[in-house]
């Protein structure tokens, strides 16, 4: 300052503590009321795995990668299995075994979904710290989260093997295919999850949305034959348009000081952002009718750039997994076998599916026998985290005047708009202000 | 009718003290009776907790934990009488705790009758790292008590 007093600066930091420390971050610092730096730091598992599946054989990358998130498991065997599939030259994209994929795909899109909605972003638009706290004035809107997220976790655990890291996912499809009759316990749940979604999306639409307009470029799988989950090339609202073999000479990680995680770029571009509103304005007129009615009934209109509102996407996307899981069951025939013979070969193979929070990409060199070379896992956090960090600054940089604890509150709620996988591993948290 | 039990062990077993839960759940699994004593091991997020739970009369919660103490001291909460002596506040981004799964399950009044929760101070959480000795050493402790308190509950005298 120029009366030669000392700077004024205000540190705001968030930290994710738990059983290791650092996992996950957020640091803001504001000097002579402007921002200076925000950082956001995030612990990321994948690049133990990469290591630990080095020398394993092919067949065991499905149940050793889920291990990765206890919440979207689905989305790192799927990403695997298809990958290896594609080193092996086997293509699995009609069928019962398809069709049971992405059907225990959408149960964990349910669970996980339903989790975000109702317990961890409806407490920042209500106004409590958290959802227990929510829950003991709101308790209908605990009770409808945790009756969805059983919904999930019934077809996990039906189609799975068991809800939390499944284990009947393989190379090639399943280790058992359900009966039609077993398939037909799960219409019952899904039809009530079916109208909790309808009315979720009706409820989140009212919520109070803080002013933003965001444009990141956006990136998401599209599949010619519906919304995107499972398969299909990446592409995005500025012309991307590669197939996912195609993926890793596009993407490029960069290590920076502050965080664990690589943060990855597209080459040549500037910050993109996977996940639900990225699916949702590249793949609105693939929602099914019931979701997309759903979503113009409630004002959203067929694009969003309000990250606040991405908790009215996901009440969205959860429409479109139950009805689309109804459809799958009622059109269901088992398979003759529940998977294909995959033979491993010298090769290298891709797989990109939609996790819940983004763009998922497996990428496995293998050897004759089928013992793995080498991995690559790029997780959605990763993809997403500079665009988080851009998101953070202009929320600093609009309301510096809040007070510290309004203004962490608004930035936590700012990060929790893309579900970053920040806290798999971590059992509870401290939070801490410092000023300086 | 005997009591329906639940005994559940928590955490991840690719993060060394982590895995401790699970492992004390492990020895555990002769207890299970069809019917009425489940004994699971859990690796997903606390408020999974409730589905789990659903039905039981009385519940043994087995963790590591990550307090002041040092590795392989043990502790036993009841959960029932009140809240575990941690934050609850949810910041979490993605997950929730354990402690978030009993809180919500207290306000929504889905806490079941007994619920205990044993658990093991640790030292070394990271990915990939050894159980260390001191709390490999404390699991048959828990064991041994956690199965003299199943016992007495399944008679009636607890």
């Amino acid at each position: 300052m120029s009366d030669g007093s000392p700077s004024l600066r205000r540190t705001i930091r968030t930290d994710y503590l738990a059983r290791v420390e650092g996992e996950g971050a957020m640091f803001v610092e504001i000097v002579d009321g402007e921002l200076r730096d925000v950082r956001l730091r995030i612990y990321e598992p994948p690049r133990f795995f990469e290591a630990l599946l080095r020398g394993r054989h092919f067949s065991e990358a499905p149940d050793i990668t889920a291990r990765i998130c206890g919440i979207c498991p689905i989305a790192y065997q799927t990403s695997a299995v298809r990958a290896m599939e594609d080193a092996c030259g086997v293509s699995i994209d009609s069928g019962p075994i398809r069709d049971l994929r992405r059907l225990i795909y959408w149960g964990e899109w349910i669970e996980s979904h339903s989790l975000h909605v109702y317990l961890l972003h409806a407490p920042d638009f209500l106004g409590y710290d958290g959802f227990v706290e929510m829950a003991r004035e709101h308790p209908r809107i605990a009770e409808s989260g945790l009756q969805m997220k059983k919904a999930g976790n019934t077809v996990m655990a039906l189609v799975g093997g068991r809800e939390i890291h499944p284990v009947n996912l393989r190379v090639g499809g399943f280790y058992r295919a359900p009966a039609r009759r077993e398939l037909g316990t799960l219409v019952e749940p899904l039809q009530r999850a079916r109208e909790t979604a309808l009315a979720t999306v009706r409820w989140a639409a009212t919520l109070p949305f803080p002013e933003a307009v965001r444009e990141p470029e956006l990136v998401a799988l599209a599949d010619p034959e519906g919304y995107p989950i499972d398969r299909g090339r990446i592409v995005s609202d500025r012309g991307l348009d590669i197939a996912p073999q195609a993926f890793d000479q596009h993407v490029v990680e960069e290590h920076v000081e502050h965080s664990n995680a690589l943060h990855a770029r597209l080459r040549g571009r500037d910050t993109y952002l996977t996940g639900p509103l990225a699916r949702y304005n590249l793949a609105f007129d693939q929602l099914r009718p019931l979701a997309r009615e759903a979503a113009l009934d409630a004002g959203l209109g067929a694009t969003c750039t309000n990250p606040f509102q991405s908790i009215v996407v996901r009440s969205v996307e959860l429409v479109q997994a139950c009805d689309d899981a109804l459809a799958l069951i009622a059109a269901y025939e088992p398979p003759e076998r529940p998977y294909v013979e995959v033979e491993p070969r010298d090769g290298v193979g891709h797989g990109a599916t939609e996790a819940p929070r983004g763009l998922l990409y497996h990428r496995y060199e293998i050897d004759a026998q089928g013992k793995i070379r080498s991995a690559r896992i790029i997780p959605p956090t990763s993809q997403n985290q500079l665009a988080i960090e851009q998101d953070l600054r202009e929320v600093v940089g609009g309301h510096l005047e809040l007070p510290d604890d309004q203004l962490r509150h608004l930035c936590e709620q700012a990060i929790r708009n893309h579900d970053p996988c920040i806290s798999c591993a971590t059992h509870f948290l401290e939070l801490t202000v410092e000023r300086h | 009718m005997p009591p329906r039990v639940r005994v559940i062990g928590l955490g991840n077993p690719l993060r060394g003290d982590d895995g401790a839960g699970l492992l004390v759940a492990q020895e555990l699994a002769g207890l299970a009776r069809p019917g009425h004593v489940a004994v699971e091991a859990y690796e997903g997020e606390g408020v999974g907790l409730l589905s789990l739970w659903e039905g039981a009369d009385a519940v043994w919660l087995l963790d590591a934990l990550h307090g002041d103490g040092p590795a392989g001291v043990i502790r036993r909460f009841d959960a029932g009488a009140r809240p575990l002596p941690v934050s609850t506040r949810s910041a979490s981004t993605h997950a929730t705790t354990v402690a978030d799964g009993i809180e919500l399950a207290r306000a929504l009044g889905r806490l079941p009758r007994r619920i205990v929760l044993y658990g093991i101070e640790g030292e070394a959480f990271g990915t990939g790292e050894p159980m260390s000795v001191a709390v490999r050493e404390a699991v048959p402790k828990v064991v041994r008590t956690v199965r003299a308190e199943v016992s007495a509950a399944l008679a009636g005298s607890c």
